[in-house]
């Protein structure tokens, strides 16, 4: 089997991550309900009048996905793969509001048509004229991942060199603030602001500086159980949990987040980072930890207000990431450079 | 008639979300298809619903949508021409 690595990686999010050549020193925490991304020039990637009937999350996906073909210098991918929880849920409670105020009649297609879950990987792929592969995995927080792991079964069995993969998602008006309503009125709800962006890598089987090792995703698992399924991925990959020098974890504050420290305590003195106090969460937040990932391991840096707990190493090797979302949709992906 | 080519700009900008362009940027006789405005097959159906809603007149021929789309001046004549029957 052909082995998978990441030739590039892009991120939009409420942090300055599309833009900024440095690796966010300046990153602050956020606060709020809810929070938006930090928007691109669109202008820059979308032509206007194809951007006009776009909803946020589709010119996010577009934009990102077109900057991580150009840094990876690629024009044309095998194969497309998206991942996204919520879908355009933008057009989706437009066209819904629409069906009500406007009494069933008088039903405009655009907000329909654009409303689908897999209108962000049709885009891309009508900007590039790309007729390759092109799949949408919608997962709830197992979305992105559930993408990845198709990216990477056609590069180990060589069925496609070069993958485009992302996970999107964007807030939306209305569903989020009664999902938010409910969770304020729990006390131990998420503690984070929801979020939204896109991040979109370069996938390949042609070798680069840093290898997906593994990725495993399991739907349910208890808080020792989950251990267990750790100890059997990192044995399947022949790696022990002195390897892991970071450890890139999906806190948000919930009632849930002992399931970090149940994998925590497997490894000495290991250096943890959080992120979802910087960007938010959602269901495809964790595709910004790979990108979080994909940097650290290439300039050798973390960035001070995504550690937790735990010393930065001076070499760091080997990243594991791991993401859950109340207690179930489990996802470890592994590393290397 | 001034008025209702202002208003149908304004509205053909809002509901097709022509975000490039300004009420002063569309002339009475520009083209709203083909090499005029750019629009496409899904404006047209967008436009037909706009006139059903918005002046409640209903398009049974889709041949006819083809002439009376071909501006706004003619869109609006249509639209004035029907009004007084």
């Amino acid at each position: 089997m052909k082995n998978v690595y990441l030739h590039s990686a892009v991120s939009i999010s409420a942090q300055n991550t599309f833009d900024s050549d440095g690796f966010l020193e300046d990153m602050k925490p956020i606060s709020g309900s809810t929070v938006p991304a930090q928007y691109p020039n669109y202008k820059d990637f979308i032509a206007p009048m194809a951007s006009r009937r776009m909803a946020t999350g589709v010119k996010m996906g577009v934009s990102a996905a077109s900057k991580a073909l150009y840094n990876a210098q690629l024009t044309q991918p095998d194969a497309i793969i998206t991942g996204t929880g919520m879908g355009c849920i933008e057009d989706t409670e437009k066209f819904l509001n629409s069906i009500i105020g406007n009494a069933e009649e008088f039903l405009t297609p655009t907000a329909f048509i654009q409303s689908t879950h897999n209108t962000v990987g049709a885009q891309i792929a009508l900007g590039l004229k790309c007729k390759a592969y092109n799949n949408t995995y919608v997962h709830a927080a197992l979305s992105f991942e559930s993408a990845l792991l198709d990216a990477q079964l056609l590069l180990q069995q060589e069925e496609a060199k070069h993958v485009l993969v992302g996970g999107v998602d964007e807030l939306g008006t209305e569903i989020i603030s009664h999902v938010r309503h409910m969770e304020d009125a729990n006390t131990n709800g998420i503690q984070v602001p929801f979020g939204e962006g896109a991040s979109f890598f370069v996938v390949s089987s042609e070798a680069k500086a840093i290898q997906l090792v593994d990725m495993d995703i399991c739907s349910t698992a208890s808080e020792n159980t989950i251990q267990q399924k750790l100890n059997g991925f990192l044995n399947n990959n022949e790696v022990q949990a002195s390897d892991i020098d970071v450890l890139i974890a999906g806190r948000n504050g919930d009632v849930f987040d002992p399931y970090y420290d149940s994998i925590s305590t497997l490894f000495k003195n290991p250096t943890e980072l959080h992120y979802k106090h910087l960007i938010g969460e959602f269901y495809t937040a964790s595709s910004f930890s790979l990108w979080t990932a994909f940097r650290i391991l290439n300039r050798q840096h973390i960035p001070k207000p995504l550690i937790y707990k735990g010393e930065t190493k001076s070499k760091i090797s080997t990243i594991l990431l791991y993401n859950q979302f109340k207690g179930r949709d489990h996802s470890f992906i592994l590393l290397k450079r | 008639m001034t008025e209702l080519r202002q208003e149908l700009k304004e509205k053909i900008i809002e509901q097709l979300n022509l975000e490039e362009f300004t009420v002063a940027d569309i002339a009475d006789d520009d083209a709203l298809f083909g090499d005029g405005l750019g629009l496409d097959s899904i404006d047209a159906l967008e436009l037909i619903v706009m006139l059903d809603k918005d002046y409640g007149i209903q398009l049974t021929d889709p041949k006819e949508g083809k002439e009376i789309f071909k501006s706004v001046a003619v869109l609006a004549d249509y639209i004035t021409d029907k009004r007084a029957k």
